[in-house]
């Protein structure tokens, strides 16, 4: 059923998207990219309240907020259309590519060029398995599709966390996905600039030292979490 | 100084191909990278083989008829240059140099390092010239162009259309060349004229060719051999989102008597 179900978005989207123009798809897939990107700036504010010593008020408050005010919950809607459209259109265009070289060169190629801007896709795609582990891990168990660990209720989010960072190997893996995710930003924000057409010797110099300020910040802060966790808790 | 060639040999675009090693001695390190293909190729005759197909013409690096990926990257490992202009003191004596033929689906292979690039020239006749003939010299002033505009035109037109942008590329795609020629000719004001329409036909053309994505991975403005910049993209992406987004509806106008 899953895989019937796969196959036929897959093909819907590969005959919709395939009429895009090059240059459209990419601009949608930067649009929607950015809007992550803001949105990745909040959740952190709110999860940076777990540091507080307040024995996770201020953190369940904050959460307790975001899952119920209307106007958030109809952004919630808007911010899984954005991860889906980023993550569909990332693979199809992905899939554009590869067929665009079927025959590759026998020695890899060696422009001195980012290296990590050819590794996209992978970082991405590891980006991804975080994801899904994290809907498992809360959003699943928030509406009621999963069951919250033994003790723990479905909306006490501060002790689910608390739950999942005293396992250390959970708290390493989820340090690895943000460190794959900052690499992932720092060439993702100024390549949305390049997209938009946003490119001008005045200020990409500034645009590109900004990305890589906030994919640092970002990366780092989400780091911060488990790291204080193990160390101090 | 003596190299060892390892050489992509493929007889035709059907039949498979695969990488031959050669042998050359006593090669200056002063003669130019063809001029010691040329040798090989002369010491296959002799031995009476096959010579090595590939493409060559002006060889002093302006008709953008060389091309070769050569150790791992397009016209060789010095930046700026076509394979024609690169010379043998770049490479160490004894070395290994591997010689690849450009990869991309647009650009099949027509024999050993030769590949079809008619794709680039599809792409040109979609909308990469003006369409009225622009007249004699002007006098001075009277199309007033700015002198920045100029210079940019300038710079882009400089792309000499090798396709090394999309051999380096590791989606294969060819937005570099293809961002030069709308960029070099929307800047000016005789190309202006058209340029809403270029850049839609141009985009589409190279789309349905087969090029791949742009992923601004920048591969493409280090190796292009004439320097060309990736702020290029930038404007016609610009140029492409205002001419799908804001471009005006041609008006059909009627006979009325």
């Amino acid at each position: 059923m899953i895989l019937f179900f796969s196959i036929a978005l897959k093909t819907y989207c590969m005959n919709k998207l395939l009429q895009f123009s090059s240059i459209t798809g990419k601009v949608i897939m930067a649009l929607a990219g950015v809007f992550l990107v803001t949105f990745l700036g909040v959740h952190l504010g709110i999860n940076l309240l777990l540091l507080s010593n307040d024995g996770g008020r201020s953190f369940s408050v904050a959460a307790e907020f975001m899952s119920s005010n209307p106007l958030i919950r109809i952004f919630e809607i808007v911010l899984f259309a954005g991860f889906l459209v980023h993550i569909v259109l990332g693979l199809v265009v992905s899939r554009q590519n590869r067929a665009s070289r079927p025959v590759g060169y026998v020695v890899t190629n060696r422009t001195e060029t980012s290296f990590l801007s050819k590794y996209m896709l992978h970082s991405g795609i590891v980006v991804l398995i975080f994801l899904a582990l994290h809907f498992s891990d809360y959003y699943f168990v928030k509406i009621g599709l999963v069951a919250p660990p033994e003790g723990i209720g479905p909306h006490d989010f501060y002790a689910m966390t608390l739950h999942l960072f005293s396992s250390t190997w959970y708290a390493l893996f989820y340090i690895f996905c943000f460190a794959l995710l900052g690499l992932h930003l720092n060439h993702a924000i100024q390549s949305a600039f390049q997209t938009m057409g946003w490119n001008h010797t005045r200020y990409m110099g500034a645009v590109k030292v900004a990305g890589t300020i906030y994919s640092i910040a970002i990366s780092l802060g989400f780091m911060v979490i488990p790291l204080y966790f193990i160390l101090f808790r | 100084m003596n190299y060892t060639l390892k050489i992509w040999r493929q007889k035709s675009a059907k039949e498979r191909g695969e990488m031959v090693s050669y042998q050359v001695s006593d090669i200056s390190a002063e003669i130019s990278f063809f001029e010691m293909l040329d040798i090989l190729n002369q010491q296959l005759i002799a031995e009476g083989g096959d010579p090595v197909a590939f493409d060559h013409d002006c060889r002093e690096g302006i008709c953008g008829t060389c091309s070769l990926y050569i150790n791992g990257r397009p016209h060789g490992p010095v930046r700026g240059v076509t394979t024609c202009q690169l010379h043998m003191r770049s490479f160490s004596d004894g070395e290994v140099i591997h010689i690849e033929p450009w990869r991309s689906k647009a650009f099949p292979v027509v024999r050993d390092l030769v590949v079809d690039r008619s794709a680039l020239d599809l792409i040109i006749q979609a909308g990469g010239y003006v369409s009225v003939n622009s007249g004699g010299i002007p006098d001075a002033n009277t199309i007033p162009v700015p002198k920045h505009h100029a210079d940019t035109a300038f710079d882009a037109a400089a792309c000499i259309g090798c396709g090394a942008c999309v051999a380096a590329c590791p989606n294969a795609a060819a937005m570099l060349f293809v961002s030069a020629k709308v960029s070099h000719l929307s800047l000016l004001p005789q190309g202006r004229a058209e340029a809403v329409k270029r850049v839609q036909k141009m985009v589409a053309r190279m789309d349905e060719l087969g090029f791949g994505n742009c992923s601004n991975t920048y591969a493409c403005e280090v190796e292009c051999p004439k320097l060309i910049s990736v702020t290029n993209i930038a404007r016609m992406n610009r140029e492409f989102l205002s001419a799908k987004l804001f471009s005006e509806k041609e008006k059909i106008v009627r006979d009325s008597i």
